[in-house]
């Protein structure tokens, strides 16, 4: 069973039926006990960090993630998802995240031409930099979608990136632990794709 | 490089597509999960879909739909139409929409934007302007295109969005199913004072016109669409090559 953590932030919906599309049996759900039994397990969310990164401390979630994590489970992060697993934010103040993977959030504006717009969205080329299960359907040149302002700084782990005037962290991964800054529930079959075989993936990662 | 967007609209009534829909090979043109599945398939960057019913029983059809739809398409919706509170974004939200469009219901209540902003974050919020040209100036109006406001346009999409709207849709009534092409200086005119996503529609009436509106305006980040997707005489695969054979980048 695949457990989607539902901490009160953000719409699961998509995320849900997408996973459902393709076989995986889902449960949303923000059970500490449903998460720690669970296959895999992933932590999605929208809006700003620093309320997103209280919520989860005040459900208790965020030690159940980490639990999670330190069993070997695979874990994906999405979007602001990813963002939590980082060690802190630069968002509206300065929050501190889960620390499951090194790296900072900071704004895009810091590194991209002025004349980009803000928020970063839509479809962009995703670059692999380093080979991981989750992306072993990946072909160059395939897209994904993005909706962010803000993105993974200083992420030694990062194991795709997306060229927008800088080469913006796409994705993070270090052991049984993965982040997406894209959404790949809104991201046709390129993204299911990715959710499948995450879906598959055992956690075990031999280039990390 | 972020790729530019091409996004096909469907006009929902009662929860089925109308505005005149020919498909070769689709057994059922007017249901909309039909459709934005196969234009899915067909390589479509987003769809949005107008709710242009008038009645409650017509709303909550369109919701069911729409559940139907974001449960079997898995690519960025947008839901427009009978927009007018926070809680109706609330409804097409939780039912897998990704972003909302406000039309009317942002001329009438100027908080609407702001408030569904604070709530949901500008990445969701759509300002969609019906735009003519009156007297030589650009000229909002209001009621699907029926009526003027006098308000000035380009002031009043700038306010929009630095009040909250994190994407701009702007349809020009003038160049709207004359099928001569997008309207690139009123295009212009808004991508110079808003620093959001710009969303050209109204004009499309071939594969060039599109090749043009991102050539002359590299700033315009996506084209909408209605009837010449419908009935086919624009292919969005075709429509994509030809924007790569022209050094456009767009997702194939």
């Amino acid at each position: 069973m695949i457990a989607i953590i539902d901490y009160g932030v953000g719409n699961l919906f998509s995320l849900s039926h997408s996973l459902t599309s393709i076989g995986a049996e889902v449960e949303v759900t923000g059970d500490a006990e449903k998460i720690l039994s669970a296959d895999h397990v992933i932590l999605p969310g929208v809006g700003a960090f620093g309320d997103a990164a209280a919520k989860l401390r005040e459900t208790g979630l965020d030690d159940v993630v980490k639990e999670v994590a330190a069993k070997g489970v695979p874990v994906m992060g999405i979007c602001l998802g990813m963002q939590l697993l980082l060690d802190k934010s630069f968002e509206f103040g300065e929050h501190a995240g889960l620390g499951l993977i090194p790296g900072e959030v900071r704004p895009i504006s810091e590194v991209i031409p002025p004349d980009y717009k803000i928020p970063h969205i839509g479809w962009n080329a995703l670059n692999v930099v380093r080979n991981h299960p989750i992306f072993r359907d990946i072909k160059p040149g395939d897209c994904v979608y993005f909706v962010h302002s803000y993105y993974g700084a200083k992420c030694p782990e990062v194991i795709a990136t997306a060229e927008y005037g800088a080469d913006l962290t796409a994705a993070v991964g270090r052991g049984n632990v993965v982040g997406c800054q894209f959404h790949p529930e809104k991201s046709g079959d390129v993204g299911l794709g990715i959710l499948k075989a995450f879906c598959e993936w055992d956690g075990l990662d031999p280039l990390s | 490089m972020i790729t530019k967007r091409i996004i096909p609209c469907l006009d929902v009534k009662d929860g089925r597509v109308v505005k005149g829909v020919n498909f070769l090979g689709l057994a059922d043109v007017s249901s909309p999960v039909k459709l934005a599945e196969y234009y899915s398939k067909c390589g479509a960057d987003e769809l949005v879909f107008y709710d242009i019913t008038a009645s409650a029983e017509g709303r909550a059809l369109f919701t069911d739909i729409l559940r139907e739809v974001a449960s079997k398409v898995f690519i960025p919706l947008t839901v427009g139409g009978g927009i007018n509170t926070v809680d109706d974004f609330a409804r097409v939200l939780n039912c897998g929409a990704d972003k909302v469009s406000v039309n009317s219901g942002a001329i009438r209540n100027p908080d609407l934007i702001p408030a569904a902003a604070k709530r949901y974050g500008s990445q969701c919020v759509v300002i969609s302007a019906d735009v003519k040209r009156v007297d030589g100036q650009f000229h909002v109006f209001a009621k699907g295109g029926r009526e003027d406001t006098g308000m000035e346009a380009i002031s009043w999409i700038k306010r929009c969005v630095d009040s909250g709207a994190g994407e701009v849709v702007l349809n020009s009534i003038d160049t709207d199913g004359v099928k001569g092409g997008f309207d690139l200086e009123m295009l212009e005119a808004v991508c110079d004072v808003v620093s959001v996503p710009v969303i050209a529609s109204g004009g499309a009436g071939k594969i060039e016109d599109f090749v043009t509106l991102f050539k002359v305006l590299p700033k315009v980040d996506a084209g909408l669409a209605a009837s010449i997707f419908h009935f086919g005489e624009v292919e969005i695969c075709d429509l994509k090559q030809v924007l790569r054979d022209n050094d456009i980048i767009v997702r194939l």
